[in-house]
């Protein structure tokens, strides 16, 4: 049966015996390089073999090191996130100070610059009410703060105490509804009183029709309300309309950001209208305006 | 029994190529008995024992004359399978046809045992015209031993023929 199977596939029994004397003829003979033929196919044909199952392994090793590489990073990346989050919050913190050490800074030079006596206070809360625009601060009775003490800001006037507690107080914002303060035009000198409009702006009241005033000029304080000490900056003229009559109706955009304090200063010194106590006439303080009234 | 036929044959085409051969034509290399009893042995039994009898008849030679084993293996190897394929594949019983066969297949043994010396860089052979001369004379002895083989049993069973007739 084998036999029979041998001469009905005659072809390969050929080929395999021709197979078998090129590897005898190639056992016998050297190469030019003097290495016989059958090591050196052998070796050459066993070399790419090799060569393709170290570019195979050296696949898969490459691929798995990339895999291994991409968790890596991917662990990496995590991590460097995290600590770019960190990063990120502890510059925001760092930014936060330095703003802080400015406004600070600021207080401390508009403390030095004035001839008042201050409290520094920092500012503890707010309410956001449209009726009521006041601020709380960290200092009170205790550190000599009264009712009707003016609290100002590098930037300008920010408001007044209204009530003092024991730990804190609470001010009483120049942008109040309720709230007022005698003003003059500071290039023309014109004079008027300042209100509080309750939408977070300015009006200045009371301006003749004939004084000469323009968009742009600086309001500062006159200090005949008996609260706020006279120059003080309350902000700037950004209309000016014609109420009718005798007087202006003037908008005045407030020269302190109150979304933007942090740290105001109380002014102890005791007020008189026109200046320090002593040093004004009358000697009496008059609120401006009180919660229920006005100055008028 | 065939393959004891073969191994026969074989030995004794050895024993003659290594002790008459050299008398019958000028020079020892002029005829190659083994190439002749393996085409004979390839025309008569088919490729598959053409074949065989080629790698057995060559390695024997080049293992007796040649430097490198193989060589005549594989040239007779393919000479005894195509002549084995020619074999089957036509009639061969004439003996012009058998001139025929005998003659081409020297000429491809010595192409394939030439072109092999040559490829490998061991020896270079120039005269191409011993070839022919070769091929002749294989062809020859291979159609007389053709006809001598197929006569053989014709003249045993006339004699035994005549003898009976003699008897009566």
């Amino acid at each position: 049966m084998a036999l029979l199977d041998i001469r009905q596939r005659s072809g390969y029994l050929f080929a395999a015996v021709m197979i078998g004397h090129v590897l005898l003829i190639s056992a016998q003979v050297s190469s030019k390089r003097g290495v016989p033929v059958l090591e050196e196919v052998t070796f050459g044909a066993f070399a790419e073999v090799q060569r393709g199952a170290f570019g195979i392994l050296a696949g898969i090793r490459g691929v798995w090191s990339g895999y291994l590489d991409l968790r890596q990073v991917h662990e990496e990346n995590a991590a460097l996130r995290d600590a770019l989050g960190q990063a990120q919050i502890a510059l925001q913190e760092q930014r936060a100070l330095a703003g802080r050490a400015r406004g600070l800074e600021a207080l401390l030079d508009l403390r030095d610059r004035t001839a008042l006596q201050t409290v520094a206070a920092g500012i503890i809360g707010a309410t956001a009410s449209p009726d009521f625009r006041t601020l709380t601060i960290d200092k009170g009775a205790r550190d000599g703060l009264r009712q009707d003490m003016a609290v100002i800001a590098p930037e300008g006037v920010v408001g007044r105490v209204v009530m003092p507690s024991a730990w804190a107080a609470k001010v009483q914002l120049l942008i109040d509804r309720n709230a007022a303060a005698g003003a003059l035009i500071e290039r023309s000198r014109a004079q008027g009183v300042v209100l509080g409009a309750g939408d977070g702006g300015l009006l200045m009241e009371y301006v003749p029709e004939v004084a000469d005033i323009a968009v742009g000029d600086v309001v500062v304080t006159s200090g005949i309300d008996g609260i706020f000490p006279k120059g003080f900056v309350i902000g700037r003229i950004a209309a000016i309309e014609h109420a009718g009559g005798a007087y202006r109706r003037i908008v005045v955009e407030p020269a302190v950001d109150r979304t933007r304090l942090e740290d105001v200063l109380v002014v102890t010194t005791p007020m008189t209208p026109e200046g320090p106590d002593g040093a004004a006439e009358g000697g009496g303080r008059a609120p401006l305006k009180d919660a229920g009234g006005g100055t008028e | 029994m065939k393959a004891a036929g073969v191994i026969l044959a074989i030995t004794i085409a050895l024993a003659l190529q290594t002790t008459l051969a050299r008398y019958v034509v000028r020079g020892s290399t002029a005829i190659d008995l083994m190439l002749v009893v393996v085409v004979y042995v390839a025309l008569t039994s088919g490729p598959v024992t053409g074949l065989l009898s080629g790698t057995l008849a060559g390695l024997v030679q080049d293992a007796l004359y040649s430097g490198i084993v193989g060589i005549g293996g594989l040239a007779k190897t393919i000479v005894g399978f195509a002549a084995g394929v020619v074999g089957t594949q036509f009639i061969v019983t004439a003996p012009l046809p058998r001139f025929v066969v005998f003659f081409g297949a020297t000429v491809v043994h010595e192409v394939v045992v030439r072109g092999l010396y040559s490829l490998l860089g061991l020896r270079e052979f120039g005269n191409y015209a011993s070839v022919i001369g070769q091929a002749t004379g294989n062809a020859l002895i291979g159609v007389v031993a053709f006809q001598l083989i197929e006569l053989v049993p014709g003249a045993v069973r006339g004699r035994r023929m005549a003898k009976t007739r003699l008897r009566r």
